[in-house]
């Protein structure tokens, strides 16, 4: 049984998520390859020797695959993971792009978003945007896998010494161009992967006073999210939604500020490893799911705690 | 040109979703069933092109029991032109899904195809991007803008960290994220008129699909859940407590 993990990378450094990946093969057992595609990602290539666990690198360095366009890299992988038992890769948005297409062209189903690994062909994974969580069995001769990569601890990313072998598999479908991208500017943290999320929902009243939130997530390296009820009355925009039509987070910390915790959030949130949450109403919801709870009018507690932070940094 | 838009009948996402307590599965007996919000993005959208002239006819498809005739007919209600209803009582899984679709594709030759990213019941994310492949399309995926310029359709998409535009080949599949649009309501003489539009009937074996599920569900559990912790006094014992005792500061 050989597994074959795709790693995720910006052609530049190999992505964390990828070493998550790796400790889920590791879950599931066997001998693990990892496959960089990428144009110009030698260096990446050189770092995915160096995890613990792997045996071998396969390195596909084309300008086809520089933007990792899912049409393909759907082909690469298709075709360099039919001698494999399991195909896994994290499910970010490259993944989840590209998956689906390596499953459809083998002719298997794709098991999403796992988040625990019961045996080889078992595994654990959230529906109903985390609301239930199901045991899912594949019967497929090759299993097609995306991982939650804040599900799994990652191996190290060091002391490895797999082989690295170039791969001159060159797959242009053809269908597809990348234009451009526009990576956002902000020197905050990406909402999904970011560590620490700090949230404002209807009780924030209007879209300015969103900047108290922001300068204690700058304290903290923070993100800033939204409840649906925030972004609804226009006060943010939808792209700092938390919640099941939004983002789903799962961050070491989650403050959440005048959220009173509607059902459709807290299956964005509630995965998170400590929840705060700072209301004025005592029943509002979230307190059911809160770790800390601070009943207190936010527009005081606030600037109390960018004070608070500011004095033990 | 003409577009295939797809709906799926799924529990309202107002709805708390309660796990059975045989574990079989979530209870969706006399629960609250709507049209998978990024499925209505995926049909405002095809309106819009249709609005704005890019598109002659919008041909909404949906594939589950009969009841999902209410959604296609909210499609329909909302500028849809007619609908195709896949019918099966059976679980259809999301290779299954793409493999009806393509049969679906192959009849109606729609210059676009647009579905919702994924259904917020499964939460696979996975049925265009294989409808795509089966079919030999391109695809944008989670789609913020989407611009038809000639042949090709631009379409720019939500990735992590930013936003990357792609241009694709038509005919294309093009998934929808959360600002693409905001969906419109459905006026009630629209409604009234959606109920006269054309809706035809199929099932599986008609398009010559056989549903053979490769997953099978073991169990369905509630999550764990948590506990109600700890009330603070103030902001100072906030901190204190997050310095200190839980660690994340």
């Amino acid at each position: 049984m050989t597994i074959l993990v795709i790693a995720e990378h910006d052609n530049g450094s190999l992505k964390q998520a990828t070493l998550s990946v790796v400790a889920a093969a590791k879950a599931i057992g066997g001998d693990i390859d990892v496959l960089v595609a990428g144009g110009n990602c030698g260096a990446v290539g050189e770092a995915a020797a160096k995890a613990e666990g792997v045996s071998k690198v396969l390195v596909a360095d084309n300008a086809v695959y520089g933007h990792f366009l899912g049409e393909n890299l759907g082909e690469l992988v298709a075709e360099v993971g039919k001698n494999y038992s399991h195909i896994l890769a994290a499910a970010g948005t490259v993944g989840k792009d590209f998956m689906p297409r390596v499953a459809a062209l083998l002719d298997v189903a794709q098991v999403s978003d796992i988040m625990r690994v019961e045996s080889e062909d078992t595994f654990v994974r959230p529906i109903y945007a985390g609301n239930a969580i199901a045991t899912v069995k594949s019967t497929d001769s090759i299993k097609v896998i995306t991982v939650r990569p804040t599900a799994f601890d990652p191996v190290a990313g060091r002391g490895g010494s797999a082989a690295v072998e170039a791969l001159d598999v060159v797959k242009d479908a053809g269908l597809s161009q990348f234009v451009n991208e526009e990576l956002a500017k902000s020197d905050r943290p990406d909402l999904a992967s970011a560590g620490i999320v700090v949230s404002g929902g209807r009780g924030m009243q209007n879209g300015e006073n969103f900047q108290m939130l922001e300068q204690i997530a700058d304290l903290m390296g923070a993100a800033v999210g939204a409840s649906r009820a925030a972004v609804d009355a226009g006060f943010v925009p939808n792209d700092m939604q938390v919640g099941q039509t939004g983002k789903i987070v799962a961050p070491q910390l989650y403050i959440a500020v005048g959220i009173s915790g509607a059902i459709q959030h807290l299956a964005g949130m509630s995965d998170s490893k400590v929840i705060v949450a700072i209301n004025k109403d005592e029943e509002a919801p979230i307190f059911q799911v809160a770790d800390y709870g601070l009943v207190a009018d936010l527009f005081e507690a606030v600037p109390q705690l960018e004070e608070g932070l500011r004095k033990i940094k | 040109m003409k577009i295939l838009v797809t709906v799926k009948r799924v529990i309202d996402y107002n709805v708390k979703v309660r796990v059975k307590l045989d574990n079989t599965g979530v209870d969706l007996a006399n629960v609250k069933m709507t049209m998978n919000p990024f499925c209505e993005i995926a049909v405002e959208e095809a309106v819009r092109l249709k609005e704005m002239g890019v598109a002659s006819e919008i041909v909404v498809v949906s594939i589950g029991p009969k009841a999902s005739q209410e959604q296609i007919r909210t499609a329909l209600a909302l500028g849809a032109d007619r609908g195709v209803h896949i019918e099966t009582d059976e679980e259809v899984q999301s290779l299954e899904a793409a493999k009806l679709l393509k049969s679906v594709v192959e009849k109606e030759e729609p210059k676009l195809v647009i579905l919702g990213k994924q259904s917020i019941d499964s939460d696979n994310n996975q049925t265009g991007q294989m409808l795509a492949a089966l079919t030999g399309m391109g695809q944008g995926t989670f789609a913020s803008e989407v611009v038809v310029d000639g042949d090709k359709v631009n379409v720019t998409r939500e990735v992590d960290g930013g936003l990357m535009t792609v241009a694709l080949n038509l005919p294309a599949v093009v998934t929808t994220d959360l600002r693409l649009n905001e969906p419109r309501y459905a006026s009630l003489p629209n409604i009234m008129k959606a109920k006269k539009k054309q809706l035809d009937s199929m099932t599986p074996a008609d398009l010559g699909v056989e549903l053979a599920p490769r997953l099978s569900t073991l169990k369905v559990e509630a999550p764990a859940s948590r506990q109600a912790g700890v009330k603070v006094a103030d902001v100072a014992e906030l901190v204190d407590k997050l310095k200190s005792e839980a660690k994340v500061i």
